[in-house]
């Protein structure tokens, strides 16, 4: 790859994951990050208690998604063999529990509507 | 699946995108190139990665041009997947895929091998006998495994008797895991090693080495079990830094090695491995043995002028341009992957780079001008040292470390994100390649 480009990311990521469950999946992502801004704008506020349960929920999310990473991957937490395997390690966790607590919060004020 | 997404990118584009969208906005979006129109006739001998990758990129670059790629092969290979399969952690499928899935609309794919190649009146007789006349040619064939080069050695015998060959393909590198998988449990003595010519990937008999090594680890087998990987000259890769690196980790890992061996012979019975040496034939018993023959430009091609008058006669890799991948004595002809005689790099991540020159010097040829795009030797190694961590080796003509990402992926190093690369973003980047997207 001598240039960098969205298109050629795209290209890429529509081949890992095949065409039809990439752009499902930027689809779910675009929903769920929509579905929060909606709650967010219909609640006028950021319910803490909601908010509380989606920031305990993060750690499940950090560890499925580093689990779910290794798995796929044959790899063990013992591979790790420099800096900047602990950053992506990091980084995949923090994406995990980042979206997860997003999707907790939504899915909270979808069901419980604005309580407070 | 955020976090997988944010894993999914090209060799080159990985950290960049992991590390924002910096990297992007930095270089911006590649304009698609102008259409070109052209009534040429252009040939692709070989529909292998090469061959199907400029392929495509033609068809979508060219308009009116009658493309013709031939090419017997029903499936194709996906030949990076081979040392994962044969350690075990990919099915043969994983490689498989069909050629007619890749070639673009509008470019005649005839099922048929060349049996013939004159490069002088332009024309190529294929097996069937068809007659295809082209203004340029495209030499995509890869190249030929000469399997009859190892004194008693037959495939039929792949996977029985402690014998692996997964250089032969999916299904063989499917039944060398076997054989893998055997040795590994009982333990014994191992032997690796490479061809003396010209081979692609040359960093897979030091791969599927570490790997049996590893793998005998997990096992417990380690203490029962001697690994000798057998280098075919002084050096256990052709970059010395890289050689010093392995010849570093073997130490480590109590792999032995053994300079100026050359695999000549089997036993396949007795499993007896013959080796040429300077001082003789070593004789050597084996309870595992991986096989990579010689590699030579094919038959076809071999039959021709095109190869080099004064290297590598005994191999007939065409006589290119290395800057250019331009035939020297016929300059209507192009080189494209491993069948290039140009000092390094039989590596799909070559093939990739082949890409974007060839095009650019074919197309330019078309519209009267001089191509601009010069190719410097790159090629990359993902070089697994274990499952789980790899070295992301890349250099040039020149023995240069050509590292992607300088100061953040050190090459040297096994690192598990290297290990990423190769696992999960290395087939996608190939099949962009093939669709002439990357």
């Amino acid at each position: 790859m001598k240039d960098l480009t969205l298109g050629t990311l795209i290209a890429v990521w529509e081949e890992m994951f095949g065409r039809g469950i990439f752009w499902a999946m930027v689809a779910v992502a675009a929903i769920i990050t929509a579905l929060y801004l909606y709650v967010l704008i219909r609640d006028r506020q950021m319910s803490m208690r909601k908010f509380l349960l989606a920031q305990l929920s993060m750690p499940v999310g950090a560890v499925a998604a580093v689990g779910f990473v290794l798995a796929v991957t044959s790899s063990r937490l013992s591979d790790m063999g420099g800096p900047i395997d602990i950053i992506m390690l990091m980084g995949i966790a923090a994406a995990g529990a980042v979206g997860f607590a997003i999707l907790v919060y939504v899915a909270q004020s979808l069901v419980r509507g604005k309580q407070d | 699946m955020s976090a997988l997404t944010g894993l999914a990118a090209t060799r080159r584009g990985f950290l960049g995108l992991a590390a924002g969208s910096a990297a992007l906005a930095a270089t911006g979006g590649r304009a698609q190139a102008q259409r070109v129109r052209t009534s040429a006739r252009i040939a692709i001998l070989g529909a292998g990665a090469g061959g199907t990758a400029i392929a495509n990129r033609l068809a979508n670059r060219l308009e009116g041009a009658t493309i013709t790629i031939i090419d017997g092969r029903q499936q194709h290979w996906y030949q990076p997947g081979f040392t994962l399969i044969a350690a075990g952690l990919k099915s043969a499928s994983y490689s498989i895929s069909q050629t007619a899935d890749w070639l673009p609309e509008g470019v005649e794919w005839i099922s048929e091998y060349a049996a013939a190649l004159d490069p002088v009146s332009n024309r190529i007789t294929t097996t069937g006998g068809r007659i295809v006349d082209y203004d340029y040619l495209i030499v995509a064939t890869g190249l030929s495994l000469d399997w009859d080069a190892i004194e008693g050695f037959s495939l039929d015998m792949v996977g029985q008797n402690g014998l692996s060959a997964h250089y032969a393909g999916p299904e063989y590198a499917e039944l060398s895991w076997r054989a893998l998988d055997r040795f590994t449990d009982t333990g014994g003595v191992g032997l690796f090693g490479r061809p003396a010519t010209e081979m692609k990937c040359a960093g897979a008999p030091l791969k599927i080495t570490f790997l049996a090594e590893d793998i005998a680890n997990r096992k417990g087998t380690r203490a029962s079990t001697q690994i000798i990987y057998n280098a075919h000259a002084q050096s256990l890769f052709g970059v010395p830094i890289v050689h010093h690196r392995v010849r570093q980790l073997f130490d480590e890992r109590g792999i032995e090695k053994r300079y100026d061996h050359v695999l000549k012979a089997v036993d396949m019975q007795r499993r007896v491995a013959t080796y040429a040496t300077p001082t003789g034939d070593v004789l050597t018993e084996y309870d595992f043995l991986n096989v990579i023959p010689p590699q030579r430009a094919p038959q076809v091609i071999r039959d021709t002028d095109l190869g080099w008058a004064d290297r590598w006669q005994d191999q007939g890799w065409i006589e290119v341009d290395r800057e250019t991948l331009r035939h020297i004595r016929y300059p209507n002809i192009f080189g494209v992957g491993d069948i290039n005689g140009v000092p390094k790099g039989k590596t799909a991540a070559s093939a990739k780079f082949h890409q974007p020159v060839v095009e650019d010097h074919l197309v330019s040829e078309i519209q009267g001008r001089e191509g601009t795009e010069r190719f410097n030797g790159y090629t990359s190694c993902p070089m697994i040292t274990r499952i789980g961590r790899a070295m992301l080796i890349e250099f040039d003509y020149n023995d240069n470390l050509t590292p992607s990402f300088p100061g953040i992926i050190a090459p040297l190093e096994e690192l598990w994100i290297s290990w990423l690369m190769k696992e999960i973003a290395l087939k996608p980047t190939y099949n962009a390649m093939l669709r002439g997207l990357a």
